[in-house]
């Protein structure tokens, strides 16, 4: 075994659990999770079938930590040793055609979490050092600048400053003594910073203090998108310490499905601790504000709208219902495409397969299926989609199949359409 | 010792041995390996989440429903003509109460068990036919799952042909195909049968406590 095989299996292995263990024990090889992948769908290469994708993790797992494998060892009956060839032989499986998005758990008979699974696989992956050129470009960036596109506090505060003249509001900049911390994802930031502004207008209506902060405003986690332990609790943690020293009640994640997921559910484990402070999402505090009165709707947005359920706010995050209450107050004529909710589709590009160049073909592939469910409603004007990434997948996307939907955050349009005063 | 006597005997009592202590260990080994407490903040349970995951995973999703149907009858299909064949067929009752020496439930009639028995086998071999036939299941099936197919097709036919109970090397050959079974179930993806309550409910563990179970 080469030293990257070793590192690789040594880390698979640890990443292993009990909950892992019994996935990799109950598949029945019933090929059901093709049905649900958009990458199968797109190609109908079974390669993309994604129970396929864990064998070299299957592998491991049979020959080293397995009960029972003594006695199928003595028979010859084990799989033989994960070899270095056979790992960058699936890497692209575990990179560019798996967006972690969940679908094929909804559809597995044995309730298989598999994207769960190619998670801790990605641990032993980029353990071993074998991760996309794009990814590891995305990761250096990180450690340069906290962010995965290379954007600076400097280029925030520029970012603010725009805004609060576009507003005429006061956009609060590491101030203590506020209850919530705002960050945001590097998208956000960059393509859509209208979103500060909004955040001002909703707030200052809510009566709602807050606060950005220069040490940490980046909420993306490529550690967690490339499955590097300790990067994504070092990214984790510089949020946490700049809440918790700016003594915060809330941090509020931003509109990005895995960004939510890496800082809720999987901050506190992978630092080790709970954290002095909650984390809400952002469409999860807009519905609580609205629920209390303290941001009421307007007129309504005409316009003809859906709504993209991202992977992981909704299928993977449990936030189903509050992006639909806050739309159906915010917009007169919003309709559901087929499959919304849960089962929706993912765009394509999530799990960080949108920074990803070498998966750009296959990502747009899988976007046409997206596509298709949309265009398939009828009329459609305008798509909402709470998170910036699948933003960034679908103008990626729709230019590519020369489409002309216009694409907005959800808290771009509660903004938009808050009561005036 | 006749050989009937044999296979319904000591051969029976070592499989039936192996079966259980090989199961049991592959079950307490899988979760002995443990996890992590989880230390986020809860929104639900995921003790109910476990037990919900379990449920819903049983039932197929409408939406995928339409593209997965023939397995779904092929898998449906096979499930339940087995169990029925397995816990109310006349002579596998007779079998258990003459090992237990207590009365079991009553037998269903031979037309239920022919039907069954035909459901069970059209499902088997829907499931086995894919395995070749499609691409998906070409790629991702192994010895194992062929394997595991042939025993239980070989088991259910045996067992139809030992029905009438009216020639021994009939029967021989049904109780020692059942005893192969026995003893290769544990060691096997077989083992679904018990490790589908482990996976489910680690799925519906952690959804349960995103308060959200899919």
């Amino acid at each position: 075994m080469t030293e990257a095989a070793t590192t690789a299996v040594n880390t698979l292995l640890a990443q292993t659990d009990s909950d892992i263990a019994s996935y990799l024990e109950a598949c029945v090889h019933c090929g059901e999770c093709a049905e649900a992948c958009h990458f199968y769908q797109a190609t109908k290469d079974p390669k993309h079938t994604p129970t396929y994708k864990l064998q070299p993790l299957v592998k491991a797992y049979k020959r080293h930590k397995a009960p029972l494998r003594g006695v199928l060892s003595i028979l010859g009956l084990t799989p033989p040793e994960v070899t270095e060839d056979e790992l960058r032989e699936w890497e692209p499986l575990v990179y560019d055609s798996c967006t972690m998005c969940g679908r094929c758990t909804l559809v597995c008979p044995m309730g298989i979490d598999i994207a769960g699974t190619i998670r801790k696989m990605r641990e032993g992956y980029a353990a071993a050092g074998i991760v996309p050129e794009g990814l590891t470009r995305a990761r250096e960036n990180v450690e340069r600048t906290s962010s995965p596109m290379g954007v600076t506090a400097k280029a925030l505060l520029a970012q603010v400053k725009r805004q609060k003249a576009e507003t005429g509001l006061e956009i609060p900049v590491d101030q203590d003594g506020v209850d919530y911390l705002a960050i945001f994802s590097s998208h956000e930031i960059m393509a859509s910073p209208e979103i500060i502004g909004g955040y001002a207008k909703i707030f200052k209506k809510a009566g709602v203090t807050w606060t950005l902060s220069t040490a940490a405003y980046e909420a993306t986690n490529v550690g967690v998108q490339i499955g590097f332990g300790p990067l994504a609790r070092d990214l984790v943690k510089r949020i946490v310490d700049e809440a918790e020293r700016l003594g915060v009640k809330y941090v509020i994640a931003p509109e990005c499905g895995h960004a939510y997921g890496a800082i809720r559910w999987a901050g506190p484990n992978l630092i080790g601790r709970p954290f002095k402070f909650e984390v809400i999402h952002i469409v999860e505090l807009l519905d609580k504000l609205r629920r209390e009165g303290k941001i009421p709707p307007g007129k309504k947005d005409s316009r003809k709208m859906t709504l993209h359920d991202p992977c992981q706010l909704i299928r993977r995050g449990g936030v189903l219902k509050e992006p639909r209450r806050l739309l159906s107050d915010s917009a007169s004529n919003f309709v559901e495409m087929k499959g919304a909710g849960i089962a929706n589709l993912c765009c394509g590009g999530g799990g960080g397969v949108s920074a990803n160049e070498r998966a750009e073909e296959l990502r747009l592939k899988a976007f046409e299926q997206k596509l298709k469910q949309i265009d398939d409603i009828g009329d459609i004007e305008t798509i909402v989609i709470p998170c910036a990434n699948c933003r960034g997948v679908f103008e990626d996307g729709l230019d590519e199949y020369e489409s002309d939907y216009e694409v907005i955050g959800l808290g771009e349009l509660v903004a938009e359409t808050l009561r005036e005063d | 010792m006749t050989l009937l006597e044999f296979v319904e005997g000591p051969f029976f009592y070592f499989s039936a041995a192996v079966f259980i202590v090989a199961a049991l260990w592959r079950l307490v080994g899988i979760i002995r390996i443990g996890r992590k407490k989880d230390i986020a903040p809860a929104r639900g349970s995921a003790v109910t989440g476990f037990f919900k995951g379990n449920l819903r995973h049983f039932f197929p999703r409408g939406l995928f429903a339409q593209r997965t149907w023939m397995h779904l009858l092929g898998g449906y299909g096979f499930h339940l003509g087995l169990f029925a064949l397995l816990l109310f067929a006349a002579p596998h009752i007779a079998f258990a109460e003459r090992l237990f020496g207590i009365e079991l439930w009553p037998a269903m009639p031979r037309w239920a068990f022919i039907i069954a028995a035909e459901i069970s086998f059209a499902g088997l071999i829907v499931l086995w036919v894919r395995r070749f036939s499609d691409p998906v299941m070409r790629l991702i099936s192994d010895w194992d799952d062929h394997v595991g197919s042939w025993l239980t097709f070989l088991v259910m036919l045996s067992g139809c042909l030992a029905l009438q109970e009216a020639h021994d090397s009939l029967r021989i050959l049904h109780m020692g195909l059942v005893n192969i079974w026995l003893i290769y179930f544990p060691f096997s993806r077989l083992m679904h049968s018990f490790t589908f309550f482990l996976s489910r409910g680690a799925t519906g563990a952690v959804y349960g406590r995103k308060g959200m179970n899919p």
